[in-house]
């Protein structure tokens, strides 16, 4: 079992000079193996620079990271060791395709690794799999293709270095209603399938609310709620204050609650509501 | 990483070097470094620096931010030192060596000029913001225009190069941060792997800059802008009263420099 962690972490960007900003402070977070978590925060809350600390892309002013106990700023090669472990998708990540050809790109990372050739082989074929690409793609130019096939080959080459954890940093952002939900599915999937902890940044309240496990809301450098979707979602108000949204679902059912047709509970998806409103159906009309 | 290259950076203030014109300032740095190029002896060099320290005082900016702008060129300035050093011809510092005392001298004087030279130049660029200076050179280059010179289209290249400067540099941070998740190694490696460690990075910023140029002209089209004819601004440029002294005070700074020079010579 793999556990990454944060202990009282902290990044202040440009110190010493009139640009100075905390961008995270004293955040200290568990991330069991295998779990969906949702991270949520509005722009500039500091979730980006929290994420690039998972893989020892930043180094902490202050605090640690640590991998199954142990510190991932250690030295060079913990810090290059740990980004075979967790993956990190940046945000529009289709914008770091460099490569010939989709096979090519997708097999950058396995290579840096220093595999040989059929095992690369084989990981770029499961990694296409998981993302949706068909292997018909392979040989031509990632440059060539749409917005939504860039972005899975882009996913897929994180992928393809197996790591045990998965970030992704707005995934869907930019993608058309279906484009996202198919990805959303695919990672999932990917989850169920390899039993990889995975991080959703992610804006979409309803994604979150759906798929993950988990919900971190980040604000102001700060971990401001932790908690699953019902705990975090229960709080309407908390998060609105924050300028951040709620699940469609958890808006219609305080507004049904407002009008006292819906009984106290939390709702945070589709399902939910549909459930809780099918069981009123025996209550007579009002 | 990147973003702690402070070339042409401009840290804003309200110091009096802030508010000047910044076509006194042009003038100002040109002015300087011709006198920098006149210091031939130890006087010389005392003034010029005497000169670049109070306008470090009066805009207030730091040693430390001048120093961490020199460090890119670190190492141009101890090659130069060191080939004073040994290239001069003189009295050896011990019998038989290359070095020589007059080798020693030049090589400081080397050194020091290097440096007041980019310091000189970072003080314009700290303390005017980058469109104030392509304003500046627009209205100081404007006779140009009387023989063809496209000076506005050119000065306005050069702004919007320094507006993107920013931005490159986060999309290469960006970039690199990407192609490090996915394991990328930029740091280890002979001179042959390193450059094709660029690559990944190269392709996708030429990729993202000739997409970034294309939507800028787009944008700029739909503004209906059509060159700088008739073009009118919102901050028109005007002299002051410490624009007169401090350009009055250069000239007699340059005069002294060029009387030095000739009772030295």
């Amino acid at each position: 079992m793999s556990e990454l962690r944060c202990e009282q972490l902290r990044h202040v960007y440009s110190a010493g000079t009139p640009f100075e900003k905390v961008a995270v402070d004293c955040i200290d977070l568990t991330f069991p193996q295998g779990q969906l978590v949702g991270l949520i925060g509005h722009t500039g809350s500091g979730k980006s620079t929290l994420i690039q600390h998972l893989n020892a892309l930043l180094t902490p002013t202050s605090g640690r990271v640590l991998y199954d106990g142990r510190d991932i700023n250690e030295n060079k090669f913990t810090r290059r060791d740990i980004r075979h472990e967790v993956g990190l998708v940046f945000q529009y990540p289709e914008y770091q395709l460099f490569e010939e050809t989709v096979y090519k790109d997708i097999a950058f990372g396995p290579g840096n690794m220093g595999l040989d050739k059929n095992e690369i082989d084989e990981r770029v074929t499961e990694a296409a799999g998981f993302t949706g690409i068909d292997r018909e793609l392979f040989e031509r130019s990632p440059l060539e293709l749409s917005g939504g096939q860039k972005r899975r080959i882009a996913i897929a080459g994180v992928i393809a270095m197996r790591p045990s954890v998965l970030i992704l940093d707005e995934p869907t952002a930019g993608l058309d209603p279906a484009g996202s939900r198919q990805l959303l599915e695919n990672i999932c999937a990917y989850r169920a399938e390899t039993g990889s902890t995975v991080i959703l940044v992610s804006h979409n309240m309803d994604d979150v609310a759906r798929i993950a496990d988990r919900i971190i809301v980040i604000s102001g450098g700060n971990v401001f709620m932790d908690g699953t979707p019902a705990e975090v979602f229960a709080d309407p108000e908390k998060l609105v204050s924050q300028g951040l949204d709620v699940p469609k679902a958890t808006a219609i059912a305080m507004k049904l609650r407002e009008y006292g047709v819906l009984p106290e509970g939390s709702v945070c998806t589709h399902e939910q509501l549909l459930a809780a409103l099918s069981s009123l159906r025996e209550v007579p009309a009002c | 990483m990147l973003k702690d290259i402070t070339l042409g950076q401009y840290f804003p203030g309200d110091t009096i070097v802030h508010r000047l014109d910044p076509r006194t300032k042009l003038i100002c740095v040109i002015l300087f470094i011709v006198a920098l190029f006149l210091a031939v002896n130890w006087t010389g060099y005392a003034i010029v620096l005497a000169a670049t320290v109070i306008f470090m005082i009066l805009s207030k900016i730091s040693p430390k931010r001048i120093f961490s702008g020199l460090k890119p060129m670190l190492f141009i300035i101890v090659l130069t030192g060191a080939l004073n050093i040994f290239y001069t011809k003189g009295t050896p510092v011990v019998e038989g060596w290359m070095i020589t005392w007059e080798g020693i001298e030049r090589a400081v004087q080397m050194i020091l000029r290097i440096t007041l030279l980019i310091s000189g130049t970072f003080l314009l660029t700290y303390t005017t913001s980058p469109i104030a200076i392509t304003d500046g050179l627009e209205m100081l280059l404007k006779p140009l225009k009387l023989i063809r010179f496209p000076v506005h289209e050119m000065t306005l290249m050069m702004s919007m190069a320094l507006r993107f400067i920013p931005t490159l540099i986060e999309e290469t941070d960006k970039i690199m941060s990407a192609q490090r998740a996915r394991g990328a190694d930029f740091e280890t490696g002979g001179l042959i792997k390193r450059a094709k460690a660029l690559l990944p990075i190269l392709v996708p910023l030429f990729v993202s800059s000739f997409r970034r140029a294309d939507e800028l002209a787009v944008a700029m089209e739909s503004r209906c802008y059509h060159g700088g004819e008739g073009r009118t601004r919102m901050k028109q440029l005007k002299f002051a009263g410490r624009d007169y002294v401090t350009l009055t005070l250069f000239v007699l700074f340059l005069a002294g420099m060029i009387l030095l020079k000739r009772t030295a010579a």
